[in-house]
Parts: C-alpha cells; sequence; structure tokens
C-alpha cells in the first residue's frame, strides 16, 4: 500500500465537496432537530417540548411495526440477493463481445426509474393484463397483491429481487474479474474440483466486494419509498408500509412535524450506525490487505 | 509466462499415459458446466427481461386490446400512444427537465469531486477519515428524513420549481458516490507519475488538467455514469421540489390516471422512453463498469 503524505493543505481541494454537500445536508438535518424539540402552531407561536416527540415516536406501535418489517424486508432480501448475485456473476461470461451484451442486459433494471419499476410490477402482477398475475391465476393460486397482504409482499419482494439482483451479480463480476488467470492455472494442475476452486479462490476474493453490496443492498432497502408507494402503496392495510412511507405519511399526509422530525432523527441514527460498523470493516479489512 | 505455464500442464499430462483419461474426463466435466452456466445465465436473462418486454409490448397496443385479453405480439400495432407523448409539450417537456437537471448533476459532481477525490487518494490531512465517512452517510441518507426540511430550504432561498434546485438536491447522493469511486481509480494511479510531473515543472492545475485527467478518463466515465443513473432513477425529491417548470417525468407519468380509468397503453409508452436513455448511456462505458459498480475497488 502507497504511504501518504501529510498535508493539511488538501482540505482546499475538499472544500467545494464539503461545501455542496453541507448545503444539502447540513441545514436540512438541522432544521430537523429544531422541529424535533419544538411544538409549532405558526411562526411565532411554538413552544419547546424537550423530548416529548422521542419519548411518543418510541412508542408509536404503528412506528414500531414498521420498523420490524423494515428489518424482515431488509434481511429477506439480502439472504435472497446475495448468493443469487453470486451464481448469476460466475455464469456471465468474461471475455468477447457476450461478456458486453450480458453486461449491458443484466444492468437495464437497475437503470429504470424507481417508479417505473413499480408501474412495471403493477401491470405485470394483475391477473387480467399483466403476465405474472395471470400466470400464478391459470396455475390456481388466488393472487391479488392488492387485497391479500401475503402476495403483496411476495410481489414487492419478488421486485426488490428483480431490480437489485444485477447490483450484486456486477459487483461480483467485477471482483472475479480481478482474480488472475494464474490462480486457476493453479487449480487446475491440483485437479481441484469446482466447487474448491469456488470456496477456496473465488469467495476469498469476493469478500470485498461483497461487504460494499451488502452495504448498499441493506442501505437502499432501508430507504424503500417509491417502489412499493406505486405498486402497493403500503397496503393492504399496512402490510408493506417500511420505513420511508410511515415518516412521508405523517410528515406530509399528517403535517405532525414534531413527531415526524423526532422519527426521522432516530431513522437518521440507526443508518448512522450501521453504517459505521460496515465502514470500519470495509476500512480493517483493505489495511490488513 | 502464461503461455508456458499451460504448455508446461499439456505436457505433463500426456507425458503420463495413466493421467490421460482423468484430464479428459475433467475436461468433459468442465464443458458441462460451462453449458450448464449459459443455460442459467439465459434463462434467468430471460425471466430478468421478461417484465420489461411486457411494457414494451403493452406500449404498442390500444387500450381496449390490453383490457381484453393478453398476448405477446401487439395484434392491433399502434404508435399512437408514442405520437400522443411526443405531440404534447407537457409530455416531451418531462424528458427534457430529466434530462437537463441530470446533466446539470452530473456536471456539478465531478467538477467538485474530483479535486477532493484526489486530495483522499493522495494526502493525510487533519479529519481526513471523518470527512469521509461524513460524505458516505449522506449517500446513504434516506431522502424521507430530508424531504421537508429541503422543500423549506429551495422554498426560502427561490430556488423552488428550478432545474438547479433539482440538481442540487441530488448532490448530496451523487457527490458522495463520485468521491468514493473516483478515490478507488485514483488510487490504482501510481504516486511517481505525480512527482515526475512536478519535477519535470509541471504546476499542480497544469499536471491535474493534462496528465491526470486523461490518465483516469475511464474512471471519469464511469463516475460520470453513476452520476447519470442515480439521479435519473431519483423520483422522490425530484418531485418535491418542482411543480411546473421542472417536473421530472417521472411525476408527470401519474397523470395517465383520470376518471375513465387507467391509460395502461400510455403509462407503458412512457415508461418505455425513460428506459431508453439509461441503455444509450451504458453502452458507452460498457468496458470500464463492471470496475465502477465495485466503486473502483477490486
Amino acid at each position: 500500500m502507497q504511504t501518504k503524505v501529510e498535508n493539511n493543505k488538501a482540505w482546499f481541494l475538499v472544500m467545494p465537496v464539503f461545501l455542496i454537500v453541507a448545503f444539502s445536508a447540513i441545514i436540512p438535518l438541522m432544521t430537523v432537530v429544531n422541529y424535533s424539540v419544538q411544538d409549532i402552531f405558526d411562526p411565532y407561536t411554538r413552544y419547546f417540548v424537550g423530548t416529548e416527540w422521542f419519548k411518543q415516536v418510541m412508542l408509536d406501535s404503528r412506528l414500531q411495526e414498521a420498523l420490524l418489517r423494515q428489518f424482515i424486508y431488509s434481511f429477506t432480501i439480502i439472504i435472497i440477493e446475495v448468493p443469487l448475485g453470486i451464481c448469476v456473476a460466475l455464469m456471465m461470461p468474461t471475455k468477447g463481445r457476450g461478456a458486453s451484451l450480458a453486461l449491458i442486459l443484466v444492468a437495464i433494471p437497475l437503470l429504470i426509474p424507481w417508479n417505473v419499476v413499480g408501474t412495471i410490477w403493477q401491470i405485470f402482477g394483475r391477473a387480467d393484463i399483466g403476465l405474472f398475475g395471470a400466470f400464478m391465476s391459470s396455475i390456481g393460486v388466488d393472487y391479488n397483491y392488492a387485497s391479500d397482504p401475503t402476495d403483496a409482499w411476495l410481489t414487492v419482494v419478488l421486485m426488490d429481487v428483480w431490480h437489485w439482483t444485477p447490483l450484486v451479480a456486477l459487483l461480483c463480476y467485477s471482483g472475479l474479474r480481478a482474480i488472475p488467470e494464474v490462480y486457476y492455472q493453479a487449480a487446475r494442475i491440483d485437479q481441484a474440483s469446482r466447487w474448491a476452486v469456488f470456496r477456496y479462490i473465488q469467495l476469498p476474493k469476493l469478500t470485498n466486494v461483497l461487504i460494499i453490496g451488502v452495504l448498499l443492498r441493506f442501505m437502499d432497502s432501508f430507504m424503500i419509498y417509491t417502489e412499493p408507494f406505486v405498486l402497493t402503496g403500503g397496503g393492504p392495510g399496512s402490510s408493506t408500509t417500511f420505513l420511508s412511507q410511515a415518516l412521508v405519511q405523517q410528515a406530509i399526509g399528517q403535517f405532525d412535524l414534531g413527531p415526524a422530525a423526532a422519527f426521522s432523527l432516530v431513522y437518521f441514527l440507526i443508518i448512522l450506525l450501521v453504517c459505521w460498523v460496515f465502514y470500519t470493516t470495509i476500512m480493517n479489512m483493505q489495511k490488513d490487505k | 509466462m502464461t503461455q508456458s505455464n499451460t504448455s508446461m500442464t499439456r505436457t505433463r499430462n500426456t507425458g503420463k499415459k495413466e493421467q490421460a483419461p482423468v484430464y479428459s474426463k475433467a475436461e468433459r466435466k468442465t464443458r458441462n458446466a460451462h453449458l450448464r452456466g449459459r443455460f442459467g445465465l439465459v434463462l434467468y436473462l430471460v425471466l430478468l427481461l421478461l417484465p420489461i418486454y411486457w411494457l414494451i409490448n403493452m406500449s404498442f397496443k390500444t387500450n381496449t386490446e390490453i383490457l381484453s385479453g393478453l398476448s405477446f405480439f401487439p395484434e392491433d400495432f399502434t404508435l399512437a400512444n408514442y405520437a400522443k407523448i411526443f405531440g404534447d409539450p407537457t409530455w416531451y417537456m418531462g424528458y427534457v427537465n430529466s434530462i437537463f437537471y441530470v446533466s446539470m448533476n452530473m456536471v456539478i459532481s465531478l467538477v467538485v469531486a474530483l479535486p477532493a477525490a484526489y486530495a483522499f487518494s493522495r494526502y493525510k490531512f487533519i479529519g481526513d477519515k471523518h470527512m469521509f465517512f461524513w460524505l458516505l452517510s449522506n449517500r446513504m441518507a434516506p431522502p424521507a428524513v430530508f424531504l421537508l426540511p429541503f422543500f423549506q430550504l429551495y422554498s426560502s432561498v427561490g430556488l423552488f420549481d428550478t432545474h438547479i434546485a433539482v440538481a442540487l438536491a441530488h448532490c448530496i447522493f451523487t457527490v458522495p458516490l463520485a468521491v468514493w469511486i473516483l478515490e478507488g481509480f485514483m488510487s490504482g494511479v501510481p504516486r511517481e507519475i505525480d512527482e515526475t510531473a512536478y519535477i519535470d515543472g509541471y504546476s499542480f492545475p497544469k499536471f491535474f488538467v493534462r496528465i491526470f485527467i486523461p490518465l483516469i478518463r475511464s474512471g471519469i466515465g464511469v463516475t460520470a455514469f453513476f452520476c447519470f443513473m442515480f439521479s435519473w432513477v431519483e423520483l422522490l425529491l425530484a418531485r418535491t421540489l418542482t411543480s411546473v417548470d421542472a417536473k421530472p417525468i417521472a411525476a408527470i407519468m401519474t397523470r395517465t390516471v383520470s376518471a375513465s380509468g387507467m391509460d395502461w397503453g400510455l403509462l407503458a409508452a412512457a415508461g418505455v422512453l425513460t428506459i431508453l436513455p439509461g441503455m444509450l448511456v451504458i453502452y458507452f462505458v460498457r468496458n470500464h463498469v463492471a470496475k465502477g459498480f465495485a466503486l473502483g475497488r477490486v
């Protein structure tokens, strides 16, 4: 690893980034903090309420359910997407025209606006006009994502797997391409089995990208909003209402600024904590190398 | 080196007679695994593309045909849905608005991220690790948290419903991503190049523009692609910060719900048109994009 020169003038290079992100991050965050400790009736009438909103938010059963649902959802999709992504990456060709083509095709779902992803599955899952819905009813399953909570869950998970497995696959694919050919030759000489090649050559080389993949997938699924909003609107009932949607309902729908702000902060802290754990892991691994 | 290795394996295997059958069996096994892999990949791609195909298929149908039954090909092939989008300024301006703020975001992100990524990859300075983590945490921040404050902030500085507002708001996640990816690419460039350039009498700006940027141009291309991608797919912030003049296409699409029910054909056509720019952009960076997905650090 290259040693870096100590030079505090480098701050001048970082300054533009700092200013632009601070404008969009620190000012809004401080506004949220401001709201979370006050009860605001109009711009001139406001009371300091201390931790009142936080207590209310922590005890709100609706939010607790949304949080639980969120964790179940995030873990479900990671458990499905990571192994599937590795499999797809292993199957992708590494050379020639086929490689570029497979790469572009696999990447397509990532480039579709999120609400269009919702629309695609909204259409695809309907029994009257969609292929998937029609297929499910033709094999005798009473499938309706708009009225049955289980079906709604199934569709939301399926949509996310369809949408984001390509990200894991492409991450792994780039990790696999970085393995020198010599390793495989050595394995051939030793007549290593396919499994042994995967377990002792490919998987260790993939850990780095997999951590990034799990981090990105966890974070992005934790803030998922648009796709379930378009697909199910959080329903039926509140069976697919995840954290972001619960928050937007409270902030925009009911305009409960105080509790919504307190909720935002708790939400943000959870994100920050998980993010820190992953970041430290990645940094330590790079140090070990 | 590689060549001689392979030939050595071959001579060893042909030299020892009893090993030959094992080798060919292993070879057959590899070929079978290879075929199985191809089959699996094709199956996956078909499942992947099926929902998209369905959308495209639908966009060429009339609403009566869509609602009357399922078919894999449009019987009553029509371009009316597309004609409607391209003939109505309130529709096609949505695409123009989206492309406009996405491009602005791309330029801003690259301009500020390039020097910062260089600083992170070359120098140690007070608070560098904290700064990097802080940037990263912004990439992970849920937009829903910032929704209302953003609205108030941009309204109060008079930027509401402008392209620049959306571009700046999207910077909150594209800039950290750009710094992260570029830092990975820049770390791959040996330090000796910088030092040689200084000895040759290049000033920093001249070195950066003339020598360094050409060296990492594939990284810049990939970064631009990722900024494009994440700004293009985001809707929540873009919708909140605009009302008429800068409204993105994704928000305009909700108009297809009317009193007489959903206009499915039009919705499908609008959806198809949002997929096209992404496919065009990824084509240009196809050879380097894999590295970009690993954020430049494989």
